[in-house]
């Protein structure tokens, strides 16, 4: 194990025989970062992050407010482009392909990671619209038929959709702070993604609704790549396979969810988990 | 236990304390609410107080000019006046040419026929018998054009001759100017613009119903004329007008809101463009009148285009609207929330997806508002079209934008600046009331769009 420069890290291997011990070959790793920072103006908000995301397993992102988790979780699909004065340093790979190559093209990237944003992010139209907008635009569905299956079980998949039934065509920013939270969930599961970011995706939920986002995730896991962000312990703890701790724009200490929560080996790792920082 | 209680009585008051402060700034605060208001109040009343102003000035002085005094005659052809070979009839075996020659020689003859004289009968026949009133002053009563109109039925129908029609033709602007009570009627004869018979006839003529006041429509339908202001219309102005609009939203319309997509969404910030968008603020500020001086130099000396045209006219109106509407839709879309757009982008939308998809519809009602202001603002601009040889008189209704042609605008400051003040005064509210309403009827189409678009976004 490295312990230099305050990170721990941990091989592939022990992530994985710690998920599946009797499946290991199948795992892999899905998305590498090596050194990544992250520059907003003259201000550098990740000062070189290095982690290794599992496929088919749930990795969670945890650490105390304004960290870095959500800068760091934009440069995995390049959404930090979109920003004005952000600038990414480092390299990320995708399936052992570089994401910042000039050559790749960012849209299908975005299509290939999905992504739901911190603060619920609607679209001023419908709610069919909302969830049938990237099937749309990439030709996932053709017919209506397939459209229509299509937000529905996205809805459905979301915990929205028994809500929503009767007023499909009404504004999707019509509906409360939980209702659009999932909305957005269903509109980033209808494009069908490989990897799912999800920027505190039950921030706004109550428990009950939260329990099917998190069932949602973990029946995702089985065939997809999720990266989680969130500030409950608990919902890391139950959903997530790995965990990566950020504190003030560096990654502490990463390594299996088990491991991280009963054992951390970083100080400052124990005070925020134990709710010392944060 | 005591230590307790003391901390708490301790906050108690403290929390007391804090409540008078924040009540002691409380009168100051809803004071300076009812002050603000009170300004505000007495801005806006201000305000209305002169758009009111205005317009009790404008209408008050133009709807008089919407009824005109008529005289209603009739009129006999008499053989005896109109001696005349009858019509050209196309012989066989003659050519286009020479049917032609011979149809413009029975003409040019028609012209020089007394159609005075036929119209003087007409008059007397409704005067009272034997009324003493001399030719020339019978004429003034009725408008110059009179004898081309009664000309004009005839050519229109030469079985007219022998026969008596009744035909309505507008008095003269004294007469209508008489007639309203726009000239005093005290004043001594040498002063007045009609002869005391004529003015005498006139008021007989008001009493015995052969002269009325009826709604004008020649000020619709006629063009400006200078030898009969009484017949002086819009039409050609109204169309110069209609003309030169059409340009400005085909032209700047499109430009306009493409560069301001290209710049504000697609282009990458650069020196180039902070130097783009510093210049054009800087042209939203350029005087119009600069815009002429350009339109007359490059279009009309440069590229040779016509002068008086309304092509002209609304290119350069175009270039002065371009930065309006350029600078209006960049505000418009700097006011999406870059949340939307990452919502766009996040789902694999391409930038211009995006733009399409989901910023234009949010931002178009503003958008079109923004532009809709801008095509109003240029159809009222005169200055600039002053000196692109707009200001010429035009007698005919333009039937392409690149036949001469003159603008509302600019009709009004020629009406404004004729000599017989009396009746164009009222001519001149009369077409800044059409103008008025045209700009009305813009915004209203704008306002409609806005609540219609806006309802279903
Ligand atoms: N668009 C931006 N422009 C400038 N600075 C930014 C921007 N976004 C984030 N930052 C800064 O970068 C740092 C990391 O922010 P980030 O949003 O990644 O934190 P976070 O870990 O997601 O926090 P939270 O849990 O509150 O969401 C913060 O100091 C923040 O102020
Ligand atoms: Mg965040």
């Amino acid at each position: 194990m490295d312990v230099m420069a305050g990170k721990v890290k941990m091989t592939q291997t022990t992530v994985e025989s710690a998920m599946n011990p009797t499946d290991a070959p199948d795992r892999s790793i899905r998305i590498q970062a090596q050194d990544v920072k992250v520059h907003y103006g003259a201000k550098e908000a990740l000062h070189g992050v290095s982690i290794e995301i599992p496929d088919r397993a749930v990795t969670s992102f945890i650490g105390p407010s304004g960290c870095g988790k959500s800068t760091f979780l934009r440069c995995i699909n390049r959404m930090n482009d979109t920003i004005e004065g952000a600038r990414v340093e480092g390299l990320i790979k995708l399936d052992g392909e570089d994401i910042y190559d000039p050559s790749l093209d960012v849209v299908e990237l975005r299509a290939r990671i999905g992504m739901v944003f911190q603060k619920p992010n609607p679209f001023p139209k419908s709610i069919y619209e909302n969830v049938a907008y990237g099937p749309k635009i990439h030709g996932i569905a053709t017919s209506r038929t397939d459209l229509d299956e299509i937000v529905v079980s996205s809805l459905r998949r979301a915990g929205l959709f028994e809500e929503v039934k009767d007023r499909l065509n009404e504004p999707g920013t019509g509906l409360s702070g939980g209702q659009q939270q999932r909305l957005c969930i269903a509109r980033a599961m209808a494009v069908g993604p490989e990897v799912i970011l999800m920027d505190e995706p039950c921030s706004a939920l109550d428990p009950i609704a939260t329990a099917i986002i998190e069932e949602l995730i973990d029946e995702l896991r089985a065939n997809y790549t999720i990266v989680i962000v969130t500030h409950s312990m608990q919902q890391a703890a139950r959903v997530s396979q790995k965990t990566a701790f950020f504190h003030l724009g560096n990654l502490i200490e990463e390594g299996v969810t088990e491991d991280i929560f009963t054992n951390p080996i970083n100080k400052q790792t124990q005070d925020y988990i134990m709710g010392r920082i944060g | 236990m005591t230590e307790l209680s003391q901390s708490n009585t301790a906050s108690r008051s403290l929390a007391a304390e804090r409540a008078r402060k924040v009540k002691a700034g409380l009168r100051r605060r809803h004071m300076t609410e009812k002050i603000f208001r009170g300004l505000g109040i007495a801005a806006i009343v201000a305000a209305l107080g002169f758009v009111a102003l205005l317009f009790t000035d404008v209408l008050s002085k133009g709807i008089p000019a919407f009824t005109q005094a008529n005289l209603h005659l009739e009129v006999a052809y008499d053989p005896a006046i109109i001696k005349l070979t009858p019509a050209p009839v196309r012989e066989v075996g003659q050519s286009d040419a020479g049917f032609e020659q011979a149809n413009l020689k029975w003409r040019s003859s028609l012209v020089l026929l007394n159609w005075n004289k036929v119209l003087e009968v007409a008059m007397r026949k409704s005067a009272p018998a034997d009324y003493d009133i001399d030719t020339r002053q019978l004429l003034t009563i009725p408008e110059t054009n009179a004898r081309h109109i009664l000309r004009e039925r005839y050519v229109e129908d030469p079985g007219l001759l022998g026969k008596t029609i009744s035909i309505d033709l507008v008095a003269s602007a004294n007469v209508d100017n008489w007639v309203k009570g726009n000239i005093d009627r005290d004043l001594p004869d040498a002063q007045q613009q009609l002869g005391a018979d004529a003015r005498a006839l006139t008021d007989f003529f008001a009493e015995n119903g052969t002269l009325t006041k009826d709604f004008a429509t020649g000020i619709f339908t006629n063009v400006d004329s200078r030898a009969a202001p009484a017949s002086a219309g819009l039409a050609g102005a109204f169309m110069g007008s209609v003309y030169m609009m059409l340009v400005v939203i085909i032209l700047a319309v499109p430009i306009g809101v493409a560069s301001a997509i290209y710049l504000e969404e697609f282009a990458k910030k650069s020196r180039l463009t902070d130097i783009i968008e510093v210049n054009i603020n800087n042209l939203a500020a350029v005087p119009s009148i600069v815009f002429g001086l350009l339109g007359a130099a490059v279009f009309i000396n440069f590229f040779h285009l016509p002068i008086s045209a309304p092509l002209v006219g609304g290119m350069v109106l175009t270039l002065m609207t371009l930065p309006t509407i350029i600078i209006a839709t960049r505000a418009a879309l700097q006011s999406v929330s870059p949340a939307l757009r990452q919502a766009a982008l996040g789902l694999g939308a391409s930038r211009t997806q995006m733009v399409f998809h989901h910023v234009l519809p949010v931002t178009f009602p503003s958008i079109l508002t923004a532009t809709i202001i801008g095509v109003a603002q240029a159809l009222g601009e005169t200055a600039p079209l002053l000196l692109i040889g707009m200001n010429a008189f035009v007698a005919s209704v333009p039937a392409s934008p690149l036949d001469q042609a003159t603008a509302l605008p600019v009709q009004i400051f020629l009406w404004n600046g004729n000599e017989n003040r009396n009746f164009f005064e009222a001519r001149t509210s009369a077409a800044i009331m059409v103008l008025l309403g045209l700009m009305i009827l813009l915004n209203a189409i704008a306002i409609f769009l806005r609540t219609r678009l806006e309802r279903r976004a």
